[in-house]
């Protein structure tokens, strides 16, 4: 089980109060869809992904960027069972969506981004760490069911 | 490993100009997150006494990281030929594991983020994340 110090579970706790997901979930995958564009291959159904203007107005991402923060905002809400909260995400994403779990990753990255963007000076190296250790704990969930 | 587009390249020179009067700031946090977010990479600082963001060490060592990027930037249409002594000196004397220059990498984009959020876009993420590979790779070029 991931243990996690008093300072990680305030830290991420008030980061996930702190950001609106209807703001950073866009941001962070239409970032991640520019930045990594094979990634557009999970999107086909999407629409209009040609450009990063397209991108980022495209109402299917807006909305799937809130449902991707939403998802991470579960795991806050149960940090000491990430794995058990996440496994039906897992098979769903491995059976069903078939996404490489090396992209999570590169979400996670961007997620990252997104929120030092957000948080400026606040996102300290200290706070850095824990929301990172977080995100690996989500995406290393997130894989836990592939076979 | 893409090569840099002439947009590429137009991009990173161009967000990198709103850099100068900004080198140590923005050194000196690239690399106190790297200390303390990969502790891993205190390995390499094991002969400084004070590795915190404030040390006169950290400061002076940021600046000569991101004069180092700098070159690489005024370099960039030959970075295996202008980046040739720095890969000499990771390769054979600070023995730097090049899986670390994806680390330092990420931390500088996480730097930007915070220094110019509204600059760096993704458009300009997206071609400095490549520009940053390039440099990488360059810099592995003497490893063996």
């Amino acid at each position: 089980m991931v243990q996690w110090t008093d300072f990680e579970r305030a830290t991420i706790k008030a980061i996930f109060a702190k950001i609106d997901s209807a703001v950073v979930g866009p941001a962070a995958l239409s970032r991640c869809l520019v930045v990594y564009p094979w990634t557009q291959r999970y999107f086909g159904k999407f629409g209009n992904l040609f450009n990063a203007d397209a991108i980022r107005s495209n109402p299917n991402v807006i909305a799937h960027g809130k449902v991707v923060l939403d998802g991470l905002a579960r795991a806050v809400q149960n940090l000491d069972d990430i794995k058990a909260t996440y496994a039906e995400l897992s098979v769903l994403h491995s059976e069903k969506l078939q996404v490489d779990p090396d992209n999570f990753k590169l979400l996670a990255d961007c997620v990252s981004i997104v929120v030092a963007a957000q948080l400026g000076k606040d996102f300290t190296p200290e706070v850095q760490a824990a929301f990172q250790k977080f995100l690996a704990v989500a995406v290393s969930a997130l894989g836990k069911q592939y076979h | 490993m893409t090569s840099l587009s002439a947009k590429d390249k137009d991009t990173v020179r161009a967000f990198w100009a709103k850099v100068p009067g900004k080198e140590e700031l923005i050194g000196a946090d690239v690399l106190s997150r790297m200390l303390v977010v990969y502790p891993q990479t205190k390995t390499y600082f094991s002969h400084w006494k004070d590795l915190s963001p404030s040390s006169a060490q950290v400061k002076k060592h940021g600046k000569t990281i991101m004069a180092g990027v700098g070159e690489a930037v005024a370099k960039m249409d030959d970075l295996t030929a202008g980046l040739l002594n720095l890969s000499q000196l990771h390769a054979f004397t600070l023995r730097v594991d090049p899986a670390n220059f994806k680390i330092i990498s990420h931390n500088l984009l996480v730097v930007f983020a915070i220094t110019f959020p509204k600059e760096f876009t993704a458009e300009v993420h997206v071609s400095m994340d490549k520009f940053l590979a390039r440099v990488s790779y360059a810099l592995s070029e003497k490893y063996r």
